[in-house]
């Protein structure tokens, strides 16, 4: 067996999984297990106690509550990919979930997992940035929540409460008017780890002018990043304006260089493919009826 | 930890420490070692098993997970002793292995899809498999295969495994 040994619980309520997770201090989640369990077999993590909680309801589940989607943590990759609230309603995200690992990651991995687990390629992660999405919390008998921006501190490190249990993410709505959104990244094979990866939705009114602009980059520095790309806001979002203002907007961008790629790379790769995603967010609104 | 699992349609019951994985039990403690332990770590996906008629990756998951679960593992595909499931012929036919340790994962993700679509494109086929690394053939061989195999199962109006829910593989 690899990995090192520990016990295992498996609540069936919310209550019951937090007051195991406050019961010892190297307790941890598992959910879909698929990037605890590689941790566990190399023992890079060496958890006590696993907290198995995807077999409690009331963290499994999609639902619509005012103007949010609101995506309960234990729920699976795969569920959430063919949710048609999802694709209606965060067409963003929808995008970003057939990028997640491959089909039998998806069966297993959850919503919740990805973002809790903090890697800076993670799609998941990174169309929460974009979209200012909030990273609920149940620590103890307090909720915490968080907004990407803060939640993401580095590689794998969140803000994660010790002993907290993250519940839900709840996706703003997309906003009225005529809304496009692009998605793209580049892996050494389809769905691996990206080297990086881009996110974007954009919002037209009817005569044709940009009202909104989000623009994401993922997989290039430790976490997840929201770029300010405004400057296409009050014009028609033409490929020059675009390339223009991803340039502006990606001058400062930190980069890491490890084994799979250089920074220069991931730099330019990113510039790339925010571009991409500008487009196809553009195109894809203008075609739709406001 | 007591454990009930049904594998293959078998009610069975294991003691198992909480670190086993699926793969380790299936293998070691139920003796079914047609599933292949690769890479042990989630990348090679040749441990591939269908659990409640989705494919997962039995080293990603704890044995003690399963507790009450369905799994199908590669020994539960053929329809009798002696006999080959119409995606493992395919395999034999097409040349769609040449070693064989990635090959078990390989057909479980191709019953997978199969299961829920009968008419797969090259586009489909590949994202179905494109969680399991082969080494050996090139990979054009098992999609020609996994095609094949499609192809005999409409002719024949069945489906690989009639399996609820989950994604393509």
């Amino acid at each position: 067996m690899k990995p090192a040994p520990f016990s295992y619980v498996r609540p069936s309520s919310l209550d019951e999984a937090c007051a195991a997770l406050a019961s010892e201090e190297d307790a941890r989640v598992l959910a879909g297990g698929q990037t605890l369990m590689p941790m566990l077999a190399m023992r890079l993590s060496r958890p006590t106690l696993l907290v198995d909680i995807t077999r409690i309801a009331e963290l499994i589940g999609i639902e619509e509550q005012g103007s949010s989607i609101v995506v309960r943590a234990a729920t699976v990759q795969a569920y959430a990919l063919r949710s048609e609230l999802i694709a209606r309603e965060v067409p963003l995200l929808a995008k970003a979930l057939p990028n997640v690992g491959h089909p039998p990651t998806r069966n297993r991995g959850t919503v919740g997992g990805s973002v809790a687990h903090g890697d800076p390629s993670a799609e998941i992660s990174l169309a929460a940035t974009v979209l200012e999405a909030g990273i609920v919390f149940r620590d103890g008998e307090d909720e915490t929540s968080f907004l990407p921006e803060e939640f993401f501190i580095g590689p794998t490190v969140t803000m994660a409460p010790m002993g907290g249990c993250l519940t839900r993410i709840v996706f703003p709505k997309k906003p009225s008017g005529r809304v496009g959104t692009g998605f793209h990244e580049v892996a050494s094979r389809r769905s691996d780890y990206a080297f990086a990866s881009a996110a974007a939705q954009l919002v037209f009114d009817e005569d044709g002018t940009c009202s909104e602009a989000r623009l994401g980059i993922g997989s290039v520095g430790d976490v997840p990043v929201k770029v300010d790309v405004d400057g296409l806001v009050g014009g028609a979002a033409d490929d020059a304006a675009i390339r223009d203002v991803v340039a502006e907007a990606l001058r400062d961008l930190e980069a890491v260089d490890d084994l799979h790629a250089t920074a220069s790379y991931r730099r330019r790769a990113a510039a790339a493919l925010a571009e991409r995603a500008l487009r196809e967010a553009r195109d894809e609104a203008l075609e739709s009826r406001p | 930890m007591k454990t009930e699992l049904t594998v293959n349609g078998r009610a069975v019951t294991v003691d198992v420490e909480p670190r086993m994985t699926l793969l380790d039990c299936l293998r070691d403690e139920l003796d079914l070692k047609g599933t292949h332990a690769g890479c042990e770590h989630g990348v090679c996906g040749a441990c591939t098993v269908m659990v409640d008629g989705r494919a997962v990756r039995s080293c990603l998951m704890l044995a003690v997970q399963g507790d009450g679960l369905d799994i199908r593992t590669i020994e539960g595909f053929a329809p009798d002793a002696g006999e080959l499931s119409v995606v493992q012929d395919a395999f034999c036919e097409t040349h769609g292995l040449q070693c064989g340790y990635c090959t078990p994962g390989m057909i479980v993700a191709a019953h997978a899809l199969l299961s829920h679509n009968d008419e797969p494109s090259d586009e489909e086929i590949r994202d179905a498999i494109s969680g399991n690394i082969c080494r050996c053939t090139g990979y054009g061989q098992i999609v020609e295969a996994i095609r094949l195999a499609a192809e005999r199962m409409r002719q024949s109006n069945t489906r690989a495994f009639e399996a609820e829910g989950g994604e393509s593989a």
